[in-house]
């Protein structure tokens, strides 16, 4: 039966990028002199699942490449080859490579077959150079492995293998159906008498089988218990010592320091501790984002019922209704618990985006001649996916400027009284509903007069003592920021306005300080997830709309005397000492207006777009958590408006995009 | 059985020719009967407070909460110039799958589904320049009734409905 292989490719695309990514890191602390056996294995699996994987589907390529690989890392991790900067560079860039082949796999398009022959060179040469051991093993590198006279299979399950519903006697059986083979057994680890348990496996074996099959057929037979084993498969006769490194079957600890002689069997039994330690992640499973979205749309209509029953429940007589409403209390506590463990499904640790940095900051000091250290912490702090997309970029940004333009060159960092190597944070860390990124470097920090005397040469409106926060924000300005002189002085970059709209796009808020050559502090403030918005709810006529809180400076009651109007039309408000534009949300949206005498209209200070305007409402009707919905799923977009939401009596609220009405006033004037 | 002869490819009559019956859901505006294929409605409901929108033309409504889903509501009545007829209790909105998106229409009363066979159908009528009536399909006969079948894909999608965004109807 011709089993159809497309379903799993998918798979075995994200598991690979998964695969590269563990590479890359590991590579990394690689050349941050950390030489532990545990994380070139680590790296070593990678390569190596990946190699099983390409050769099943066809991609002889990769196979190839992770060959070369997996050859080199054998080396390093026997110690024949010391890790040097070349060598990893190498191995970097062969991730890269890999990268791309995946790519073009997964495309159908072309390989780059230049790049790829390159890579192949530059590992075969790394290969054939230093170490007198390491020719044989390019040359088996290259060529594939002839097939051995047999295997030598040395095969211990761990105790609870039973419980995998696995049998060791069928695989026994099926490694003899292959031929003639010779067995030994293990009785060591077999307890007394009196303390055996039946339901765990005790034995070990030791099989010769003297039958010239491929690696990969008796590797399969041993598919189903990997991780419930301790395995290792050797060539019978090795054609060279170092040509058939022994290749661990899915658990590290299996492998010995070198290949050996083939009836050397790999004495391991000591080192099962890191195998126990490699079993003990959490286990996870694959869902389709799209399921979790249903899944989130599903509990907010719960969260939207289960409001308007509160709604409706609020007229009961409490004496009578005793047990229904204590059954909608109940109700209510599970609602918010469902949908807080609903959102956090969507939760994922911030090292998604945190960790392309290392390299990117190895690259680019490297490209810079600058000596960069990079701190992170927090990676594990949960930020919403959809968050977490979005903030890469600005990130990318902000940590280019500080190698960039941040930190000095060594020369310069030594002559200012400096460690050599700058260093530039990255952290991650919840504050109350909130998260906080801050990137930071110990460079030459931000020139505040230069900004300033640039800003008042572009004519920007500013107070008359500026605070160093006031003179900062300064660079996110668009005029200011892709002034390249300024760039170059001040250290900060081209972009910066880009990198703050995206931000205040998210919801977020993004600061700086800096201190004259101690360095510079962006901290960046974010929702936690973009589903849910604290809003300030507003009435005008018989329409409730919500008013983000973010943007929200600060209502008050409008008194006859504060409007003042501009050329008979145009209407400012006087707040203290300031006069803002006025708006009438209610003729904004062309909603009627009911004729309130009691009442004094109330204005609702916002800030959007960096500018100030005061919105006239009604009526404040109170402050609440609304869940977004979006208007153009069946719909269109409008100018003002950002999205709706469903109030507790079951009827539609628009959000008010703040930045698209200022815009709309800006237009309009 | 009827036998078409090589109708206009793609109008109603084919389609009808081609799947020998279809059904639809007739319901009425003012004094006129019109039909939408059964396979676009998702639903019919009683008439609900809308929210209103800015910036939209008069015949959109507004918007109303459907389980969770923020859906547009269209008064066909005034899109079709039919004059403005109050809302009260036989005021039903039809909530309609088109082009993956979901519209709800408010119509003065749903009447019934009638399957309708290739014999039963007559070409969308000429009215020259004086009428437009690019969102009709043909004209259903059953026996005293006229139905006006509507192509309620292409209404709801095209450009001037003011659904979509501009570019995106085309």
């Amino acid at each position: 039966m011709a089993i159809d292989l497309s379903r799993f490719v998918a798979t075995f695309f994200e598991e690979s990028r998964e695969g590269l990514d563990t590479m890359e890191s590991g590579l990394l602390r690689l050349d941050q002199g950390e030489h532990d056996v545990e994380l070139i294995n680590a790296i070593f699996r990678a390569a190596h699942s990946m190699k099983g994987g390409a050769g099943s589907f066809g991609f002889t390529a990769i196979t190839e490449l992770t060959h070369l690989l997996e050859t080199l890392l054998d080396q390093m991790r026997s110690g024949k080859r010391a890790i040097t900067r070349d060598a990893v560079d190498a191995l970097l860039a062969s991730v890269d490579v890999l990268r791309h082949l995946l790519g073009a796999a997964q495309s159908g398009d072309a390989v780059d077959a230049t790049r790829l022959a390159e890579i192949c060179g530059r590992l075969k040469s790394i290969l054939d150079g230093t170490g007198g051991a390491a020719a044989p093993a390019a040359a088996a590198a290259i060529e594939p492995p002839a097939t051995p006279a047999g295997w030598h299979v040395r095969f211990t399950p761990h105790p609870h293998l039973f419980m995998t519903g696995n049998d060791p006697l069928r695989i026994l059986s099926e490694l003899f159906a292959l031929g003639p083979c010779s067995v030994d057994c293990d009785l060591s680890g077999l307890p007394e008498f009196g303390a055996l348990d039946p339901t765990q496996a005790h034995l070990g074996w030791t099989v010769e089988l003297r039958a010239g099959v491929a690696r990969a057929v008796v590797e399969d037979l041993f598919s189903w218990v990997e991780g419930d084993c301790t395995l290792a498969i050797e060539p019978l006769v090795a054609p060279a010592p170092a040509a058939q490194p022994a290749v661990a079957v899915a658990n590290p600890a299996a492998v010995a320091d070198a290949p050996a002689a083939p009836s050397n069997v790999v004495p391991l039994r000591e080192e099962k501790a890191p195998a126990a330690a490699a079993a003990a992640p959490e286990s996870s499973i694959r869902v389709a984002v799209s399921k979790v979205d249903a899944l989130i749309n599903l509990v907010g209509e719960l969260v939207i019922t289960q409001a308007m029953l509160k709604q409706q429940s609020a007229m009961l007589d409490p004496v009578l209704n005793e047990k229904l409403l204590n059954g909608l209390n109940q109700l209510d506590r599970n609602t918010r618990d469902l949908q807080e463990a609903v959102m956090g499904v969507r939760m994922m640790p911030v090292d998604f985006v945190f960790s392309r940095f290392p390299r990117m900051v190895r690259d680019l000091a490297g490209k810079l001649g600058k000596q960069v250290r990079l701190k992170t912490t927090g990676e594990g702090t949960e930020l919403d996916k959809g968050v977490i997309e979005k903030i890469s970029d600005p990130l990318v940004h902000l940590i280019r400027n500080a190698v960039d333009h941040g930190l000095e060159m060594p020369d310069d960092r030594t002559a200012s009284g400096k460690e050599e190597c700058g260093t530039i944070t990255l952290s991650a860390s919840h504050q109350g509903g909130h998260i906080v990124i801050e990137v930071g470097d110990d460079g030459r920090g931000l020139d505040r007069d230069r900004i300033l005397a640039k800003a008042r040469e572009r004519g920007m409106p500013m107070p008359d003592n500026p605070s160093d926060s006031d003179v900062f924000q300064f660079i996110f300005l668009p005029g200011l920021s892709t002034a390249k002189e300024v760039t170059d002085v001040s250290g900060r970059g081209v972009g910066m306005d880009v990198v703050k709209k995206n931000i205040v796009a998210l919801g977020g808020s993004i600061d700086i300080a800096s201190k004259r050559g101690e360095g510079t502090r962006i901290t960046i403030r974010l929702p936690l997830t973009l589903a849910i918005l604290d809003g300030m709810s507003v009435a005008v006529g018989e329409e409730v709309f919500i008013v983000p809180l973010g943007v929200v400076v600060e209502s008050l009651q409008i008194k006859d005397g504060d409007i003042r109007t501009v050329n008979g039309s145009g209407r400012l408000l006087k707040v203290r000492s300031e006069y803002l534009p006025l708006m009438s949300l209610g003729d904004a949206f062309g909603v009627k207006r009911t004729q309130r005498d009691d009442t004094l209209p109330i204005a609702v200070i916002v800030e959007g777009d960096g500018r100030r305007v005061a919105l006239e409402v009604d009526e404040l009707v109170g402050q609440q958590q609304v869940v977004v919905k979006s208007l153009e799923s069946n719909y269109r977009r409008i100018q003002g408006v950002s999205g709706a939401t469903i109030l507790g009596d079951g009827r539609v609220a628009l959000i008010i995009d703040v930045g698209g009405l200022t815009r709309g006033l800006a237009e309009a004037a | 059985m009827h036998v078409q002869t090589t109708p206009a490819a793609g109008s109603a009559a084919a389609i009808l020719a081609a799947t020998d019956a279809r059904e639809f859901l007739t319901f009425t505006l003012g004094s006129e009967e019109y039909g939408v294929d059964i396979l676009k409605v998702q639903e019919i409901r009683g008439y609900d407070t809308v929210t209103r929108l800015p910036d939209a033309p008069h015949y959109i409504k507004g918007v109303i909460n459907l389980r969770g889903t923020i859906v547009p509501v269209i008064d066909l009545r005034l899109k079709f110039n039919l004059g403005e007829a109050a809302y009260d209790a036989s005021t039903v909105m039809i909530v309609l799958n088109v082009d993956k998106r979901v519209v709800s229409v408010v119509v003065d009363s749903v009447s019934d589904v009638t399957a309708l066979k290739g014999d039963q159908l007559r070409p969308a009528p000429e009215f020259g320049s004086a009428m437009d009536t690019r969102f009709i399909t043909g004209i259903g006969a059953v026996e005293e009734r006229m139905l006006i079948l509507l192509d309620i894909e292409k209404l709801m999608t095209s450009a001037e409905m003011g659904l979509v965004a501009a570019q995106a109807a085309q």
